[in-house]
């Protein structure tokens, strides 16, 4: 594997993508390592797919440096895409041809003989569960097997690197929890895995380490769990009053936990000792009408971070 | 062709073969129906016209000689190759890069974009050779074909139908929707189908737009498809014919060049 200065397989330094005069990228830092499951986790035009597709090599990097697989993007393009595959946020899947004719011309851009791509096409539709529907047309088929079949499309040059965008939005829970198997196959395989998603949940199964990004910014970097340590509380204590009546709330709320947050419709209580903090807002005479104590997610996280949620 | 583009080419022969029966109406019949329509009911009265008052149209010194059947199919040949190249370059790129995005697909892999225009263009180019030499076929059982040499007007109809495919190829990678395709066809294609001398020889329109038909690209290719089928062809005009179509397809293989990356790698 051709190394890169700093040996990883990603390797960025103030990487920046602009449209015009709109800057979608701002000169982030970032190194993935070989083998490692990398994330972007971030909301609606943080400028994850911008970077995504610098990565991928078919969007024009602005400023900064951009190492894939020891080489630049630039200068060579076709042979790094050679070997990474793509998922990209919206399927691009040939819908008049059949499951299988979807696979097998992929793999002719890629320039595989003929018996090879035989070969491998069965293994993939194995590996994703499209087997029976090989003979079908794509367009009928749900959004989970389209899905799944573009990710068995990204597999079809044996990539060392695989880059999804956004792999499971949309999909049934049973859907996502079969492509996270899948992924987390690959990843057993040694494959290197970088996603996207605005799923803290994704994100906490899937990411070995991960950066939070926020309006073209990296706000933040680590596994799950330092971020959930560094940034929130070990437990959270949500409270969700009757209509009207958590605007009344004003100064009563003070000192029930490290901190607390108040979203439209619930009170976040961050702190050590949900339970305690609960007692402590009754005998304060507070009365929500439900309430719950969870341990600190991704989610808070982000919401200390920018102070916005963020599936929104 | 190098690699990449021919695996941009067989992409396009495997969808084609999804869906090819969709297209046999509109490249294949429908120039039939005009041949038949035209050639054989229309012609008998122009043909008899010619015969019997000549004098007084001019009709047949206009088609010098031959019969409006022999006169009409090279020109419909011709313009059949312009309407397959416009619809095989419109609706299709904007499917590869909008509707479908078969082409953000293709350019994930070691495919270019400039191997996209290449594939896209010589599958556009077999189109044209396989309804050019399927209309052809229809002519001389028609008995609309003089000689052996006529056959020469299928890669003049090949010629003619790439050198719209390629300039609206480029001008489809920087559409956002279909919208500009209807004014395409509704303000290029069809007044140049009717107008070009597909039908009538074009000294037969109004002198005020007579030089506005003779630079339309439609009537270089009418005129190379039917002075070749007719064999009457000149050196020094099937040369012009020759530059300005190559031209056009050259400025407009380099024009799709540029718009295709512009609009594929953002
Ligand atoms: N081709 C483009 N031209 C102009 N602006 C663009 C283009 N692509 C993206 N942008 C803008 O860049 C910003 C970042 O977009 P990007 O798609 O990278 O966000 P994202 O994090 O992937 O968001 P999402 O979660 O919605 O997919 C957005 O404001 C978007 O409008
Ligand atoms: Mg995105």
């Amino acid at each position: 594997m051709a190394a890169s200065p700093s040996g990883s397989l990603i390797h960025a330094r103030a990487l920046t993508k602009r449209f015009g005069g709109f800057t979608a990228v701002d000169a982030i830092d970032f190194d993935v390592a070989p083998g490692e499951s990398f994330g972007f986790l971030g909301p609606n035009g943080a400028g994850k797919t911008s970077t995504m597709r610098m990565i991928a090599c078919v969007s024009p990097v602005s400023a900064g440096t951009l190492r894939v697989l020891g080489m630049d993007p630039l200068a060579d393009g076709p042979r790094i895409r050679a070997r990474i595959g793509v998922v990209p946020q919206q399927d691009t899947l040939d819908m008049e041809l059949t499951v299988r004719e979807n696979l097998a011309i992929y793999g002719r851009y890629f320039d595989l003989p003929r018996p090879v791509i035989r070969q491998r096409v069965d293994e993939l539709l194995d590996f994703v569960q499209l087997a029976e529907r090989s003979g079908d047309r794509v367009e009928p088929l749900s959004g989970g097997m389209k899905r799944r079949l573009t990710i068995a499309r990204s597999l079809v040059n044996e990539p060392d690197l695989l880059l999804l965008d956004e792999p499971t939005t949309g999909l049934d829970p049973q859907a996502r929890h079969l492509l996270w198997d899948r992924l987390y196959r690959l990843k057993q395989r040694g494959v290197t895995l970088v996603l996207t998603t605005h799923y803290m949940d994704e994100a906490e199964q899937l990411c070995d380490r991960l950066v939070v990004m926020d309006k073209a910014q990296i706000v933040a970097e680590g596994s799950p769990r330092q971020l959930v340590e560094r940034y929130s509380t070990r437990e959270v204590l949500e409270m969700r009053f009757p209509v009207g009546v958590q605007e009344t709330l004003d100064g009563q709320l003070d000192g029930l936990g490290d901190r607390v947050e108040r979203l439209p419709d619930r009170v976040l209580v961050y702190t050590a000792d949900g339970e305690a903090a609960g007692a402590e807002a009754y005998a304060r005479g507070l009365r929500p009408e439900m309430t719950l104590v969870r341990r600190s997610s991704l989610e808070d996280v982000f919401l200390r971070l920018t102070g916005r949620s963020l599936v929104e | 062709m190098a690699a990449p583009a021919a695996r941009v080419l067989e992409h396009e022969l495997l969808v084609y073969r999804r869906v090819w029966r969709g297209s046999v109406f509109s490249s294949f019949l429908s120039p039939v129906l005009f041949l038949a329509a035209m050639g054989l009911g229309l012609g008998s009265l122009v043909d008899a016209n010619a015969a019997g008052g000549g004098g007084a149209s001019g009709s047949a010194a206009a088609l010098t000689g031959f019969s409006y059947l022999a006169f009409l199919a090279p020109g419909l040949l011709a313009s059949n190759a312009m309407q397959t190249a416009a619809g095989e370059s419109t609706f299709p790129v904007m499917a590869g890069i909008v509707w479908v995005k078969s082409f953000h697909g293709m350019i994930a892999t070691p495919i270019r974009p400039a191997d996209v225009v290449v594939g896209k263009l010589a599958y556009v180019a077999l189109r044209l050779l396989l309804v050019s030499a399927a209309f052809f076929v229809v002519t001389v059982l028609f008995g609309a074909v003089t000689g052996p040499t006529a056959v020469l007007a299928v890669p003049a109809a090949l010629l003619t139908g790439l050198a719209f495919a390629a300039p609206i190829a480029a001008f489809s990678a920087t559409q956002k929707d279909a919208n500009g395709f209807n004014a395409l066809f509704r303000f290029g294609v069809i007044p140049l189908f009717l107008f070009s001398g597909t039908f009538f020889p074009v000294a037969q329109l109004p002198a005020l737009l007579q030089p506005l038909a003779y630079v339309t690209p439609l009537w270089h290719g009418v005129d190379l498809c039917r002075s070749l089928a007719l064999g009457t062809a000149e050196p020094a005009m099937t040369l012009v014919h020759l530059a300005y179509l190559g031209t056009m397809t050259a400025v407009g293989v380099a024009a799709a060049l540029v718009t295709f990356r512009r609009r594929l790698v953002r």
